[in-house]
């Protein structure tokens, strides 16, 4: 679905050729062979670590993935969106409701003046301008091209300025070591952490897991697309429906919208 | 030109060794907290998900805040040619360095991962004030270094007027910089951004003068050294004013958070309902930390000995500094997030209520170990080098000194 949203939005498939790619692999690792023995270990050992963890597709600005999710139709009791999640990326709790990590709750709205209330899930925003970006000292917490908010493990020192810079509460730190860990959603002791908007299920094309559960079992409320795009679904109906972002007062052009909020 | 001798403290005294044992005893404690934390998590810690900074931060800012003031000593004497300062130039420097040694310690203690600081030191986001604040922090430690050097080197004596101005240029923009930190979140309305950088910078020159004055009065104790009545007094005024300006500023960033409507929920929290948080406020930060050593202070008359008086107003001043920091950085976090202004929320992770801290013991060793690792700097500093006068008595530091009821 999301190839066909990008073939739609660029006319043609940007999924790359491998048969042409592992030419240039071979043709690099001769090359090295013939200019420089001494590096010839890294130089096969590159192109072939290249070729195995190849993406299907180039991660280009030209998308910019989002989420749109109509409050009227979040069941206050369901937290189907919030079981998946965690199943999807290993994170349980350890009964220390403090320090437990959440990358997506849900949340209930009280109006004080007349008592009606709603529920909705609340995760990272994955921001245009991302404050957690901009404060992170080590560029850990960057944004991907296609407006996907993540954190590099390997460079986050655990400042925890990030989540002291979040309007949206939306980051946790882990605060004890994990173990049985999902391989494509790695987590680390002493490190911070928010929704991947499950990256990479979005990299071989699938819905993020939340979103999925919402259509399956939940109220469907719940839908993930590329806001760039002028048609596809999540773009559409935001032309068509008024929309919301939370706080939008601050200007962070937040990525996932809600509508009646 | 009256010139002053300085000499090391001889340092072979009983007390001298007690002293030494037991601040390497705190700061062995110190490094052995950070290790449990970092082998355990921090979920020994009282910090959590709501309120991520917790004491550690606290001291570490303290330390760091402070470290900037303690160099205002030698810059009054430096950069404005302040005569009766000038001689305390070089235990200024020495304080300085020690101080931002230990925040900096305590500071990457915490981290979550400080096995990583060379990350930290190699990955710049210049985005990031954090980022900002690590090079300033180095670049402090450089300017001392320099600043301390050309001080103590006769053959470098001329450059001290231009090394001191370097380093008062230096600690603004620090101080500046780590006002920034908080300054610069959109999302806590707790943190002002137009107040927070005068803010830390009026904190940093009264904290400081409050450390240096009770390390000065300290080291001149232990090591039978004189000092006059006269430079203490000064000082005193001077901590006096400080202390006025940093609570004037207090006022001005409640008053002008409270214009702010969104931001009156917060206010109502720290000076009002917030329980221990408006407690601390009110009794540790304005009577204990600002009226109490104001009036001690500017009550102080001509022949009363001042070093008693100015004793206890910089320890109240410094505990102030404490519970100032105290409320801002975790009564700051405590209060909830407004994702919804006009709504009540609730949820399973805490929104919408303020969020309950407690420090353990790990964090408050690692805290303590950070002030204790500032204490043996300076103790072994004043013994291995020159950074106190030999005497600071009031004839040595001004020799048109007129004595007062016969005193030197």
């Amino acid at each position: 679905m999301i190839r066909k949203a990008a073939i739609e939005k660029h006319g043609t498939d940007p999924v790359f050729d491998p048969g042409r790619r592992n030419f240039l692999g071979s043709m690099a690792a001769a090359a090295g062979i013939t200019l420089a023995p001494g590096v010839i270990l890294y130089g096969i050992g590159k192109s072939s670590a290249a070729s195995a963890n190849a993406p299907t597709a180039a991660v280009t600005s030209d998308v910019r993935w989002g989420m749109l999710i109509d409050v009227n139709r979040c069941g206050e009791g369901c937290d189907d969106c919030v079981t998946a999640c965690n199943t999807e990326n290993g994170i349980r709790g350890h009964g220390r409701e403090t320090t437990d990590a959440q990358w997506i709750r849900k949340l209930t709205i009280s109006n004080p003046d007349n008592g009606t209330s709603k529920s909705l899930p609340v995760m990272c925003q994955h921001c245009a301008d991302p404050p957690c970006v901009e404060v992170c000292p080590t560029g850990a917490s960057f944004k991907r091209a296609d407006g996907i908010v993540l954190v590099d493990k390997h460079s986050c020192i655990g400042c925890r300025y990030c989540m002291i810079a979040c309007p949206y509460k939306a980051r946790s730190f882990v605060h004890e070591a994990l173990d049985n860990q999902k391989p494509h959603a790695p987590r680390g002791k002493g490190t911070v952490e928010s929704c991947t908007m499950c990256v990479h299920r979005i990299d071989s094309d699938r819905q993020p897991a939340c979103v999925e559960a919402c259509s399956d079992t939940g109220g469907g409320a719940m839908l993930f697309g590329d806001l760039n795009n002028p048609a596809s679904e999540i773009s559409k109906r935001i032309a068509k429906f008024t929309t919301q972002q939370i706080r939008a007062d601050l200007g962070l052009d937040p990525g996932v919208r809600y509508r009646n909020l | 030109m009256n010139r002053t001798t300085y000499s090391e403290i001889e340092g072979h005294s009983k007390s001298f060794y007690a002293l030494a044992a037991v601040l390497a005893l705190f700061v062995l404690c110190g490094f052995f907290c950070a290790y449990y934390m970092e082998h355990y998590g921090h979920y020994i810690t009282g910090m959590s998900n709501q309120v991520v900074w917790g004491i550690p931060h606290v001291f570490a800012i303290f330390l760091i805040v402070a470290a900037s003031g303690a160099l205002n000593i030698a810059s009054i004497g430096s950069v404005f040619g302040k005569r009766l300062y000038q001689p305390l130039g070089r235990f200024s420097g020495l304080l300085a360095l020690a101080l931002l040694v230990g925040g900096l310690v305590v500071l990457v203690l915490d981290l979550g991962r400080p096995d990583l600081l060379i990350v930290a030191m190699t990955h710049y986001n210049f985005s990031s004030v954090f980022a900002w604040n690590v090079f300033l922090y180095i670049g402090f430690m450089l300017v001392i270094a320099v600043y301390l050097w050309v001080q103590m080197e006769r053959r470098m004596n001329r450059h001290v007027r231009a090394a001191a101005r370097v380093a008062f240029i230096w600690r603004l923009v620090l101080t500046t910089g780590t006002g920034c930190i908080f300054g610069f979140i959109v999302a806590r309305e707790a943190w002002h951004p137009l107040i927070m950088a005068p803010l830390f910078i009026a904190m940093s020159f009264a904290f400081g003068l409050a450390v240096y004055l009770l390390a000065l009065l300290a080291a001149c104790k232990g090591s039978n050294r004189d000092i006059g009545d006269v430079v203490v007094r000064r000082m005193g005024r001077l901590l006096a004013v400080q202390v006025t300006i940093v609570l004037g500023l207090t006022v001005i960033q409640h008053a002008t958070n409270l214009l702010v409507s969104e931001n009156v929920g917060v206010e109502r929290f720290i000076l009002l309902d917030g329980g221990n948080y408006t407690l601390l406020f009110w009794l540790g930060q304005v009577v204990t930390g600002s009226l109490v050593p104001m009036v001690l202070l500017f009550r102080l008359r001509e022949p009363q000995d001042p070093n008693h008086t100015v004793s206890v107003a910089s320890a109240l001043v410094i505990l102030g500094g404490f519970v100032q920091l105290y409320v801002l950085v975790i009564g700051g976090q405590a209060y909830p997030l407004n994702m919804f202004p006009g709504m009540e929320i609730t949820s399973g992770f805490f929104d919408g209520v303020v969020a309950g801290y407690t420090p353990s013991l790990p964090e408050i060793g690692l805290a303590l170990g950070g002030v204790a690792l500032t204490g043996l700097i300076v103790l072994f500093g004043i013994k291995l080098l020159r950074f106190l006068p030999v005497s600071l008595a009031n004839a040595a530091i001004d020799p048109h000194h007129v004595p007062h009821n016969g005193r030197v």
